[in-house]
């Protein structure tokens, strides 16, 4: 079917593929994009769709092995149909069977929700991208095969569907196509919570299925069991790193700075999302330098897992989610510190301080923090210097959703960006009422197959258009500079990838980084320039 | 008893066994893992702009003020006026804007209806415009409740009916029910009114019913329209509780027991006395990276490689 006009009768329709994206249909983006074209997705190899199932949209981010034999097919529904039961019961999923009930159960069909989700909106309105689609055929499935005289009832109330293994590996890929941003949630009358939704989806077919996306799971949570870091950094390379990251501190600030590592009974244990450490060394390097000027006692750990704050589980699977947090929780416990101080990474920030809140517990209960409060204190209390005036150029902030709207994280940020960035200007709309960059819940970092293309045309569209209004038309003019504040490691690469696809860089000389980096290029105690300007990377 | 007495009686029963399984179902849901979603209006001088207290430096140590006053605000303003709607979707809000404050007044109306009858039964009172302070104020108020509560929850069914039936995308996901509901609460107002305008413009009959109801004395109905609004009236007050339109129970858990609710765990707890217990359940789930028949304790703690 090639329309965009499908029912949820027809998800599991036996049809090559459901629906056919069309760059055409895209939005137009604003000043100076008037005129850009998209790139055409990229067909996935013929070898991928002998064995996977792209029958959704043609795209892939997550491999259902596709399965011609009819036995194996209906096995597969049987095993969903059990996975389905595991989801509602208080045994399987006490977890979060409470607000998913609460979800479940109160969908009055309105569709407010669709017009606050910027995947849907910039899809160019697909309907199978709608929030409630994907929550609505999970709903007919459960009321009809879950429920007593449900084949009676789903025929009575009209909202019948056939459950088959089309279907079943549609709905997996469909659980792929929302960021878990919840902006949608906000929005809803009933407060039903679409992004939770897609989350349980994602949990039955991980954790009864074992279907995910490999860079969520192979390569991210078992990998960071494993090795220590969803980067496959282990201790050990870990402190070549650090030593390489000690010199580049001196060579661009002059400054000495030794990385603490695993000491006892600090005030602070810092974790980073280990992608800093590979993509965005200046980042953790900003911090050392700060917290040391500031005079505060803390630590890095070296410990496997200890180094990276990461946690995929958060988006896919509780076990795994779980297995991460406490490793962490030990590590903090092990070295006798006072609190934990999150990096930049808003995913984390959630599952360790508002999901983890419930993991955390007894000994474990090591008390959390943002480093954004951090910052505020050191900047606002003064415990450094700065000279605003080095940040003289046009800077927006975007918003990270786990931050802001799942954690309510809003103003220490801005504070320090008013004090220290003169051209500080917001997005609209900002802070809990954002748009998520379109890399959340994972996406950031799934860079495989035609996926890419879909997440920076689609759910990175709307942050792309945002970043593009924050500027007036004369600032968009490449010969001024400006900067995209994103403290979060896996918006930052969303970002560093919607500009590269965009070529913002060489059209608008739009940079991205983080906040501490900022902070630390106006600090007067450090040699100007620590933001290279023309090292877009 | 008559058959309409007997009619009554059940559908309240059913209404209240109905909202009873559902304020179970979601009372008796385990303590489940934190997923407020902000802004959260208690949060005291931060609620405005979405803030919590997670913004304080070291936010442990710190006193917890809350703003119940701005939590019942916000409560007010999204029970009566429909805030929610009214910023994000216009055109439901148009509808259902007038369909809730109807059902609203309706209750109302309903209460003093009740009210009148125990007056009337148990305190040997009449009510109407010549009794005392009290029971004139309760019949001149039941008057316009009832009027404007029919007629505006029966206008707003039925705005939200043609909405439902001509809204291109709205199609996709209306079923039958959805409109049987709308058409069950157009058609009561409308005979209620007209029974009530034709037959009992002061509700005199009405209060006496409920008071029969109250005394359980057999009243039978004048005529046949008002035995159709008696009807239909208890035929509601079971449906709503039955289907999707009972979402206010849902709702009030949504927003206190998940949305707004920011709690957090403490050591020693009675949430981390009720996480220790659940960790001790079995998990049934069958990946094969989960190590089934564990419990949940087991089951996160990393093995040691030889238990791999
Ligand atoms: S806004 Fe809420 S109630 Fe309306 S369709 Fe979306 S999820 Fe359902
Ligand atoms: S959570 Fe975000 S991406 Fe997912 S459906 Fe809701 S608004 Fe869309």
């Amino acid at each position: 079917m090639k329309k965009n006009d499908i029912d949820v009768k027809e998800f599991g329709k036996k049809v090559d593929q459901l629906f056919e994206l069309n760059v055409e249909d895209l939005p137009k983006l604003p000043y100076p994009y008037e005129d850009w074209v998209d790139k055409v997705y990229p067909d996935v190899s013929e070898a991928r769709k002998e064995s996977t199932d792209i029958s959704l949209d043609g795209i892939l981010n997550v491999a259902v092995p596709k399965i011609e034999d009819a036995e194996e097919k209906a096995k597969m529904v049987a095993n969903f149909l059990e996975g389905l039961k595991k989801l509602l019961s208080k045994e399987d999923n006490w977890t979060f069977l409470k607000p998913f009930l609460l979800s479940l159960d109160n969908c009055v069909g309105c569709n407010t929700c669709s017009g606050a989700c910027p995947v849907f909106e910039e899809s160019g309105e697909v309907d199978i991208y709608r929030p409630l689609f994907r929550s609505e055929i999970l709903r007919r499935i459960i009321k009809k095969y879950n429920s007593p005289m449900g084949t009676i009832t789903a025929k009575i109330s009209g909202h019948d569907i056939e459950l088959n293994w089309e279907l079943i590996a549609r709905l997996a890929q469909l659980a792929y196509r929302c960021t878990l941003c919840r902006r949608c949630a906000q929005t809803c009358p009933m407060g039903v919570d679409n992004g939770l939704i897609s989350r349980e989806i994602r949990k039955l077919f991980s954790m009864e299925l074992g279907i995910s996306p490999q860079e969520l799971h192979e390569d991210g949570t078992i990998k960071q069991l494993e090795t220590g870091s969803s980067t496959g950094l282990s201790p050990v390379a870990l402190m070549d790193l650090m030593e390489f990251a000690e010199e580049d501190i001196t060579d661009r600030t002059g400054l000495e700075h030794k990385f603490p590592f695993d000491k006892s009974g600090a005030d602070i244990l810092l974790i980073h999302n280990a992608g800093e450490f590979l993509s965005w060394p200046e980042n953790l390097e900003a911090f050392a330098i700060l917290f040391d000027i500031a005079g505060l006692s803390w630590t890095l750990s070296s410990e496997q897992v200890g180094y990276d704050s990461v946690n995929y589980g958060l988006f896919y699977d509780d076990a795994q989610y779980a297995k991460v947090t406490l490793k962490h929780a030990e590590i903090a416990k092990k070295l006798g510190v006072r609190k934990v101080v999150l990096g930049e990474c808003g995913h984390a920030h959630k599952a360790t301080m508002a999901i983890g809140d419930k993991v955390w517990v007894g000994e474990s209960n090591i008390p959390r923090e943002s480093c954004l409060v951090t910052m505020e204190d050191i900047v606002m209390n003064e415990k450094v210097m700065v000279d605003p005036e080095r940040n003289n150029f046009p800077v927006t902030y975007h918003d990270p959703c786990n931050v802001t709207r799942s954690m309510g994280i809003v103003e220490p940020q801005r504070r320090v960006l008013r004090k220290i960035c003169p051209q500080f200007r917001e997005m609209t709309p900002h802070g809990v009422d954002n748009y998520c960059c379109g890399g959340g819940s994972g996406f950031a970092i799934m860079q495989s197959h035609n996926f890419p293309e879909w997440k920076l045309q689609i759910s990175g569209r709307k942050k792309f258009r945002q970043i593009l209004e924050a500027f007036t038309k004369e600032e968009l003019d490449p010969g001024v500079r400006k900067y995209v504040c994103a403290p979060c490691s896996n918006c930052k690469g969303q970002i560093r990838d919607l500009l590269t696809y965009y070529e913002a860089w060489d059209r608008c000389q739009i940079l991205y980084g983080g906040l501490v980096e900022l902070i630390i290029n106006c600090m007067v105690d450090v040699r100007e320039g620590y933001i290279e300007w023309d090292d877009f990377h | 008893m008559t058959g309409i007495q007997l009619f009554t009686y059940f559908a309240f029963l059913v209404a209240f066994i109905a909202i009873l399984r559902k304020v179970l179902r979601y009372a008796t849901a385990p303590e489940s893992m934190r997923w407020e979603l902000y802004p959260v209006p208690h949060e005291k001088g931060r609620a405005e702009y979405g803030g919590s207290y997670f913004e304080e430096l070291d936010w442990w140590t710190k006193e917890r003020e809350t703003d119940l006053f701005n939590e019942l605000k916000e409560m007010f303003s999204e029970i009566v006026f429909l805030k929610g709607i009214f910023h994000h979707n216009k055109k439901v809000w148009n509808s259902s804007f007038p369909f809730h404050f109807g059902l609203y007044m309706t209750i109302g109306w309903l209460v003093l209806l009740m009210t009148g009858g125990i007056l009337e039964a148990f305190f040997g009172m009449t009510v109407d415009s010549q009794g005392g302070f009290f029971s004139t104020a309760v019949y001149y108020l039941t008057i316009p409740l009832g009027f404007g509560g029919l007629a505006l929850a029966g206008l707003g069914a039925f705005g939200l009916f043609i909405w439902r039936s001509t809204d291109k995308t709205q199609k996709k996901f209306n079923a039958p029910i959805d409109f049987f509901n709308l058409i069950a609460f157009t058609v009561t107002a409308a005979v209620a009114l007209a029974a009530s305008i034709m037959y009992d413009p002061t509700f005199s009959f009405l209060r006496s019913y409920t008071g029969s109801l109250l005394t359980f004395s057999a009243i039978s109905s004048p005529n046949v329209l008002l035995t159709a609004e008696i009807i239909l009236l208890a035929f509601l007050t079971l449906l709503i509780p039955i289907t999707k339109m009972s979402h206010f129970v849902a709702k009030y858990f949504l927003y206190h027991s998940v949305r707004w609710n920011d709690q957090n765990n403490e050591r020693g707890s009675k949430i981390e006395k009720n996480i220790l217990e659940l960790l001790n359940k079995q998990v049934g789930w069958s990946a094969d990276h989960i190590r089934t028949g564990k419990t949940w304790g087991e089951v996160i703690t990393e093995p040691k490689n030889e238990e791999k």
